[in-house]
């Protein structure tokens, strides 16, 4: 009995302790805004902004490496990748990145980086070690979402302008097949198996889910808000949970995130965020989300088991992407 | 006195107010539905119309459903406050004020336990609105509800003292019409209930200026913050003074040497 009461007491302190009552750690959530040339650091304890660096220009895309040592920036403007180095938080070192880099993926090898470069029309791959682009891969016109494959064998970018989903074979670094979709892809992601591939489709207004197997199309998702314009939806980010149930997708101007339970494909339900949303991270063991809010210039949190916004942290200008550290 | 005779005042005063509530089916049906129809129908057609930006207590962005609920539950206090002063005016045409006031308590206990009496019957018709606003996706957190307790009565003793003063001042049932118009909707209208006060700066400051001197802003806000299991520190004393004041007022009101109503014959 006295045991189960010191249990029930220590828990509760627990509770009052940790302001959230999520997973303890020092989780960090890097955001990097497009207008202020800056990375926002949030502490994900307390959803304070605890720390403002500057980088080059127009920082888009911002990615890990997968030891967390380092951050990969895209400065769009700057025609280069940045690597930060966390310990010291200062940009150690530039990669070569073509023109105009926006987003990019780390290949499971934690070595090459595929980044689509949206004025030129290439997919670059630059490996990390050597700081040298390795190939270079024509594509259709405005690249601009880019994924790669858990077992690695595919990189897949979209075109803005040419609608189509580019499947890049990381082995010989070809083009091998293109799959039509929505108007104005944005943004592609992998499951976890790797057997799916969701695209958002900006213009179209749709994400189509496609089957990697056949590299066809097998599911196109449409989204309806009341009181909302249907031009104002205009899906971008995706995130799908490990646990296979969610997916969540940034709705754009219609200032919502789209919840899709991903057993039916049927949206659940849609989340009120801040204006202009874009991009999105999961943090702490995925039991938040974080998603940028360009043109309120916050960042909204997400709380996945209740599905509910929790909060919204002002931030730079224009915040776009967003990366999480967990130490 | 012994105590149990004001106890016994207070739970007669209490007992004859809650009966009257739950008799008067149409009141208890009106006092839920005049709410919902605001949330449910207002609302949906000024989802868009409250702008982008985050305000204390709110931690994120809202849709304007949230926002309006402390203001509807303002609203549901302000309605009971002037339909119990309405039933004043009418318990003194019929002559059981007579009763009531004949008793041995001073007058001044009992105006104040028809005041809580009034004040506690409202607690119930706000806690039935928001269980209901629940399913239209208003969900304070549970903490919320329970600070939501005091600072909805310590309101609706503020609006019921406005009520008990105004039905001092009235002499016939009639003339309770022109309270509607000139003190219920300007007050609930001119107040943060339905918009925010910097909305209402950025559309007439002369108005915004009249909406935060409005004492059911304050109210409201009170109700707002607690709702969320916040305090606003200014909200409360502002709701507390004019209270003080609107009951003092009243009290002094229907002493039949000072009352104001006796200075006007």
């Amino acid at each position: 009995m006295k045991r189960r009461l010191l249990i029930s007491l220590t828990s509760l302190c627990m509770t009052i302790l940790l302001p959230h009552g999520y997973a303890s750690g020092a989780d960090l959530a890097y955001i990097s805004n497009e207008k202020d040339n800056t990375l926002s650091v949030i502490d994900l304890n307390s959803f304070d902004v605890v720390n403002t660096i500057s980088v080059g220009l127009r920082p888009r895309g911002i990615t890990f490496s997968h030891d967390q040592k380092q951050l990969y920036i895209c400065a769009s403007d700057s025609d280069s990748i940045q690597v930060m180095d966390i310990a010291s938080l200062q940009v150690i070192s530039d990669l070569p990145s073509g023109e105009d880099p926006e987003q990019f993926a780390l290949h499971p090898n934690g070595q090459h980086l595929y980044i689509a470069n949206e004025d030129s029309a290439v997919v670059t791959v630059v490996d990390t070690q050597s700081r040298e682009v390795i190939a270079q891969v024509d594509v259709g016109i405005e690249p601009e979402g880019i994924a790669v494959s858990p077992d690695g064998k595919w990189a897949v970018n979209t075109s803005e302008t040419t609608n189509m989903l580019h499947w890049i074979d990381t082995s010989t670094f070809t083009l091998v097949d293109n799959t039509l979709v929505g108007q104005r892809p944005r943004h592609v992601e992998f499951s976890d198996d790797g057997k799916i591939l969701w695209a958002s489709s900006e213009i179209g207004g749709t994400v189509t889910v496609v089957d990697v197997a056949s590299r066809k199309p097998m599911k196109i998702i449409d989204f309806k808000i009341p009181g909302v314009h249907r031009d104002r939806i205009q899906p971008v980010g995706i995130k799908l949970t490990k646990d296979g149930r969610y997916a969540f997708v940034a709705l754009g101007p219609a200032n919502h995130i789209a919840v899709i339970d991903r057993t039916t494909y049927e949206v659940e339900s849609y989340l009120l965020v801040g204006r202009r949303v874009w991009h999105m991270a999961f943090a702490k063991d995925q039991q938040l989300l974080l998603t940028t809010n360009g043109v309120s210039g916050d960042v909204s949190v997400i709380d996945i088991e209740d599905l509910e916004v929790i909060k919204s942290i002002k931030v730079g200008r224009y915040p776009w992407g967003v990366a999480v550290s967990q130490k | 006195m012994r105590m149990s005779a004001y106890i016994n005042g207070f739970r007669g005063v209490l007992l004859r107010e809650l009966l009257r509530f739950i008799h008067q089916r149409s009141r208890l049906l009106a006092s839920l539905v005049r709410p919902l129809l605001w949330l449910v129908v207002f609302a949906a057609g000024f989802r868009a119309a409250l702008g982008i930006a985050i305000i204390p207590p709110y931690e994120t962005y809202i849709t304007y459903e949230v926002y309006i609920v402390p203001g509807l539950v303002g609203i549901i206090v302000l309605f009971n406050a002037m339909q119990s002063s309405l039933s004043m005016v009418y318990d003194r045409e019929m002559g059981s004020m007579r009763v009531l006031l004949t008793s041995p308590l001073p007058r001044a206990y009992l105006l104040i336990c028809k005041l809580l009496s009034g004040a506690l019957t409202s607690l119930f018709q706000v806690f039935g609105f928001l269980l209901i606003a629940r399913l239209f996706n208003v969900n304070p957190p549970l903490f919320g509800y329970l600070w939501v307790l005091p600072a909805t009565l310590l309101g609706a003793l503020m609006l019921g003292a406005l009520g008990l003063l105004l039905s001092s001042l009235i002499r016939q049932l009639e003339n309770f019409a022109g309270v509607m118009n000139f003190v219920v909707f300007p007050m609930f209208f001119l107040s943060s209930a339905l918009y925010p006060l910097w909305k209402m700066r950025e559309a007439n400051e002369l108005i915004y200026y009249i909406c935060a001197a409005n004492p059911f802003t304050h109210a409201v806000e009170l109700i707002r913050f607690a709702l969320y299991a916040q305090f606003n520190a200014q909200a409360f004393w502002i709701t507390t003074i004019t209270a003080l004041i609107l009951t003092g007022t009243a009290i002094i009101s229907y002493d039949p040497g000072r009352g104001l109503l006796q200075r006007k014959r």
